[in-house]
C-alpha cells in the first residue's frame, strides 16, 4: 500500500494542479531506507529537518575516491556509517592542452578531484592531506556539509599538514566541494574543486554506466594552445576573461583515447559539476536528449532536456538512454567555449547502428538555392529533341541552364574553373584537342587523376555525371562548345548515348 | 675538528650573521591590513635588514653554537617533527640541501633564536611589507602590475624543485634580495595578524571584535600577491615548518635589536 500512495498522488498531482495536490501529501515524509520513497512524490524530502538518521552503525568505512571521470560504487548501504575521507592536495604541473603545461592545486592529484559518495545521513570523517611539497596552505568548503564555511574554518591546512573536522552529510544531492584559502579565486582557477555526491536513503535509480565530468575555467598569460608552461593570469581571472574552458581540467581529457566509452542499450549517468571560478555552463551532449536532468543536483528531475544549466559551484544529474553508436559531443553550449577555449569531450557509443531511429545520411545533393535557373528552355529544348526539331540555338539555351545547375558549382558560371582546383572549360585546350566520345565519357564517367589544362596540372576527382539524360548532357556540351571562346562541335543526344552504351554505367555514379 | 673545517670554506667571515642594510622607513606607510585604529596607515621607524634570507650554511653555524637548536634536540614544542629534516644529519647538510640556499623547515621558534643569538630579532609584518614593496627603483611598487605579477609568477612553480640559492637576482632599491620569489619568511607577529581560516569571512563584522588590530579586512583586495603570503603565515602555528619557509633578521636602525 505505501509503494502506491505516493504514485497515485503523483498521477492526480499531473491531473489538477501542483499547488492544490501538494498540499495533501506533505505530511507524509519519505522514510528512511524506504525504496518506497520516490524522489517524484510530491511531499517534500523534509532537507536537512529529517536528513539525520542516527548515530553511525557499524564499523568505519573507508571511503572509495576516484579520479574522474570514474564515478565510486554505490554505497548499497540501509543504514547510517561512519565514511572516512582521505583526501591529498598535490600541487602539479600537468598538461592543460598539448604542449601545453600548468601548475594545478590538486584535490587528490586531478582536477576535477576525487569523487567522493556516501549516503545521506552518514558521518563523515574528513581528513585534508597537504602534500609537503606544497607552497600553499589550502582547505575545503563541501557545499554538502551543514556548518560555518562547509568545513573550510576547519580544515585550513599548512604544506605538510593534516586536518580533520567530522560532519554529517544531512542534505541529499549532488554538491561541488573547492579550495576556500586566499585568494579564492586563484585557488578555484587552478583546479581546487570537485564533487561530493550524498546519495537519498533509497540511492539513486540504478544506469550501465556512471561519468564524472567537471567543467572549469582557465586563465594562462599565454593565449589558448601556446606551447610550454603556462602561468595564471591574475588580471585575465578577475576580467573573467578565460583563455580555456574545459570538461577535467585538459583539452584532452575527454577526447581521442580518453573519450568516455558505452555501448547501444546502456543507460548513462553523467555527474556534471561545474567548478568556475568564474563562467556558467549551459550543458549539452550533441545527439542525445538527457531522458532525466537532477537539475541543480537537487532531488527533483526534469524529463527531456536538451541544455542544461550548470552554474558555477553548482552541479547536475543526467540520465539518458542509449539507442545509436557514434561519437556524442559534451559541450558547453556557450558555443565558441566548445570550439575555440576547449570545451569539448566525447562520448563513444559502440553497438549495431539502428537505421529506423536515425539513419546516417542518405542523400548528398547540391543545393543551389537561387543559383537555380528558370528550367523552362530545358523543357523547350526536350520538346523540340522529341518532335526531332532541335535547333542548337535551343540546345545552347537549354545546356546553358543545366550547366548553371549542375557544373557552375565547380567550372564556375564563366567556364574559368578554379586554377588549380578545377580546370578551366573557357579557351580549354583539353575540350578541343580531346575527341568528341572522350568528352562525353568524362561527364558519363567522371574524370580523376592528373591531366593537363592550359598549361595546368590538375589533379582532383570530377564525379560522374550519368544521372543526367543524353539530352542534357547534349545539351550541356553543345553550350559549353559553342562558349566562352571554344569551337568545338555540336553534340548530339546519339552521340552521348552511344557512348553510353558502350561503357558500364560507372561505380557510385551520383544520384 | 673536521666540521670547523668545512665551515671555514662555506662561510664568508662577514656572513655568519648575515649582512644587513638600513631601511629608512615611512611615516605612514599603507599596508594591506586595515587596521582599524590608523586608517591602515602603519609608522615604519627607520630599521636594519639583512639582504638576504638565512642561508642552511649559516643556521648550521647557528645549531654548533647552540645545541639546544639541533634536529632531533630542539623539543617537539619549538619545532615539529620535520624540522630540517632536508638536512643530511643534525650537523650536517647533506646531499639535498645545499650551503648557500635558504633555510627551510625552520619553525618560527627557531628563526627567533637565530635572530637573538645574532643580536637580532625577525621584522615584523609591517617592516617585512614595507620592504617587498619596493623593486629595483622605486619603494613602493605595489600598483605595478608587474610587480604583482613577478611574485604570482612564482606562486605559479611547484615547490617540488630545488630552491635556488640567495642573492642570485638584483637586489632592490633598498639592496635587500628574495623578499619575493625564494621562500615565505616567518616575521615576529605572525601570529597576531589572526587572519579568519575561512578567509572569505573577511567582510563579517564579527571577524573584526574578535581578531584584534592586525586581523582584519585586507584593504587592497586585488593584492592577492601579498594576501596569499598573510594566508600562509596565519596557517601556521609557531613550531610548524615548510619547506618552502625561511626567514631573515632584522635590528634597530643603530644597530642594536630594536
Amino acid at each position: 500500500m505505501n509503494a502506491i500512495f505516493p504514485v497515485f498522488t503523483l498521477l492526480l498531482c499531473g491531473m489538477f494542479t501542483l499547488a492544490g495536490c501538494s498540499r495533501g501529501t506533505s505530511a507524509e515524509p519519505p522514510t528512511p531506507g524506504n525504496a518506497s520513497a520516490v524522489a517524484g512524490a510530491a511531499a517534500d524530502t523534509g532537507g536537512s529537518r529529517k536528513g539525520d538518521f542516527g548515530p553511525p552503525q557499524g564499523e568505519p568505512i573507508k571511503a572509495v575516491l576516484t579520479s574522474p571521470p570514474n564515478v565510486p560504487p554505490p554505497t548499497g548501504r540501509s543504514a547510517p556509517a561512519k565514511v572516512i575521507v582521505e583526501l591529498e592536495v598535490i600541487e602539479k604541473e600537468l598538461p592543460i592542452a598539448e604542449g601545453t603545461t600548468y601548475t594545478f592545486w590538486t584535490f587528490g592529484g586531478t582536477v576535477p578531484g576525487s569523487f567522493i559518495r556516501v549516503r545521506q545521513g552518514d558521518t563523515v570523517e574528513f581528513h585534508l592531506n597537504n602534500h609537503p611539497d606544497s607552497k600553499m596552505p589550502h582547505n575545503i568548503d563541501l557545499h554538502g556539509v551543514t556548518g560555518p564555511g562547509g568545513g573550510a574554518a576547519s580544515s585550513f591546512t599548512a604544506p605538510g599538514h593534516s586536518s580533520q573536522f567530522t560532519f554529517k552529510a544531512l542534505n541529499q544531492g549532488l554538491f561541488v566541494y573547492h579550495c576556500a584559502t586566499a585568494p579564492v579565486g586563484m585557488h578555484v582557477a587552478n583546479g581546487m574543486y570537485g564533487l561530493i555526491l550524498v546519495e537519498p536513503p533509497q540511492g539513486l535509480p540504478p544506469v550501465d554506466k556512471e561519468f564524472y565530468v567537471m567543467q572549469g575555467d582557465f586563465y594562462t598569460v599565454g593565449k589558448f594552445r601556446e606551447k610550454g608552461f603556462q602561468a595564471f593570469d591574475m588580471q585575465k581571472a578577475i576580467d573573467e576573461n578565460a583563455t580555456y574552458v574545459l570538461f577535467n581540467g585538459s583539452e584532452t581529457a575527454l577526447t581521442g583515447d580518453n573519450a568516455l566509452k558505452a555501448s547501444v542499450g546502456q543507460n548513462v549517468r553523467l555527474y556534471v559539476g561545474n567548478g568556475g571560478p568564474n563562467l556558467v555552463s549551459s550543458f549539452h551532449v550533441i545527439g542525445e536528449i538527457f531522458d532525466k536532468v537532477w537539475y541543480e543536483g537537487g532531488t527533483r528531475y526534469q524529463e527531456n532536456v536538451q541544455t542544461t544549466l550548470v552554474p558555477a559551484g553548482g552541479a547536475i544529474i543526467a540520465d539518458f538512454h542509449l539507442e545509436v553508436p557514434g561519437s556524442y559531443v559534451l559541450v558547453d553550449h556557450s558555443i565558441f567555449r566548445a570550439f575555440n577555449k576547449g570545451a569539448l569531450g566525447i562520448l563513444k557509443i559502440d553497438g549495431p547502428e539502428n537505421l529506423s531511429i536515425y539513419s546516417g545520411k542518405e542523400v548528398d545533393s547540391v543545393y543551389l538555392g537561387d543559383k537555380a535557373a528558370s528550367l523552362a528552355s530545358v523543357s523547350t529544348a526536350a520538346t523540340s529533341n522529341a518532335a526531332g526539331t532541335l535547333s542548337l540555338e535551343e540546345q545552347v539555351a537549354a545546356g546553358k541552364s543545366l550547366y548553371s545547375g549542375t557544373c557552375s558549382v565547380c567550372h564556375q558560371d564563366n567556364g574559368a574553373g578554379l586554377p588549380g582546383v578545377f580546370p578551366p572549360l573557357a579557351k580549354s585546350d583539353y575540350l578541343a584537342t580531346q575527341p568528341k566520345e572522350q568528352i562525353v565519357r568524362v561527364v558519363l564517367n567522371g574524370l580523376s587523376g592528373a591531366v593537363k589544362v592550359n598549361g595546368q596540372d590538375y589533379n582532383s576527382v570530377m564525379p560522374p555525371m550519368s544521372q543526367l539524360r543524353d539530352d542534357e548532357i547534349a545539351n550541356i556540351l553543345s553550350f559549353v562548345q559553342t562558349s566562352w571562346g571554344n569551337s568545338g562541335e555540336r553534340v548530339r543526344k546519339e552521340d552521348v548515348t552511344a557512348v553510353r552504351a558502350a561503357t558500364p554505367r560507372a561505380e557510385g555514379a551520383a544520384h | 675538528m673536521r666540521l670547523a673545517a668545512l665551515l671555514m670554506t662555506v662561510l664568508l667571515p662577514s656572513a655568519a650573521a648575515g649582512d644587513f642594510v638600513r631601511l629608512p622607513g615611512q611615516a605612514a606607510f599603507t599596508s594591506i591590513l586595515k587596521y582599524t585604529d590608523s586608517d591602515g596607515k602603519v609608522p615604519i621607524a627607520p630599521f636594519e635588514l639583512m639582504t638576504t634570507p638565512v642561508t642552511n650554511a649559516q643556521f648550521l653555524a647557528f645549531v654548533v653554537t647552540h645545541p639546544e637548536w639541533r634536529r632531533g634536540t630542539a623539543p617537539s614544542v619549538f619545532a615539529e617533527a620535520r624540522y630540517l629534516s632536508h638536512w643530511g644529519g643534525p650537523l650536517s647538510l647533506g646531499a639535498a640541501a645545499e650551503a648557500a640556499q635558504p633555510v627551510t623547515h625552520v619553525s618560527w621558534f627557531a628563526a627567533r633564536a637565530y635572530c637573538e643569538a645574532n643580536n637580532a630579532r625577525l621584522p615584523t609584518w609591517s617592516e617585512w611589507e614595507y620592504a617587498a614593496a619596493a623593486d629595483a627603483t622605486r619603494a613602493d611598487a605595489r600598483k605595478d602590475p608587474a610587480w604583482r605579477d613577478r611574485i604570482l609568477g612564482w606562486y605559479a612553480k611547484p615547490a617540488n624543485v630545488p630552491l635556488a640559492r640567495v642573492g642570485q637576482g638584483s637586489p632592490d632599491l633598498h639592496g635587500v634580495h628574495d623578499l619575493h620569489g625564494l621562500v615565505w619568511e616567518w616575521v615576529d607577529d605572525y601570529a597576531a595578524m589572526l587572519v579568519s581560516a575561512d578567509n572569505r569571512n573577511q567582510a563579517d563584522p564579527d571577524v573584526l571584535t574578535f581578531c584584534g588590530a592586525g586581523a582584519l579586512a585586507t584593504d587592497d583586495r586585488e593584492n592577492y600577491a601579498v594576501l596569499m603570503r598573510i594566508a600562509m603565515l596565519s596557517a601556521l602555528e609557531a613550531h610548524n615548518t615548510t619547506g618552502s619557509l625561511g626567514f631573515r633578521c632584522a635590528r634597530g636602525a643603530s644597530g642594536d635589536v630594536q
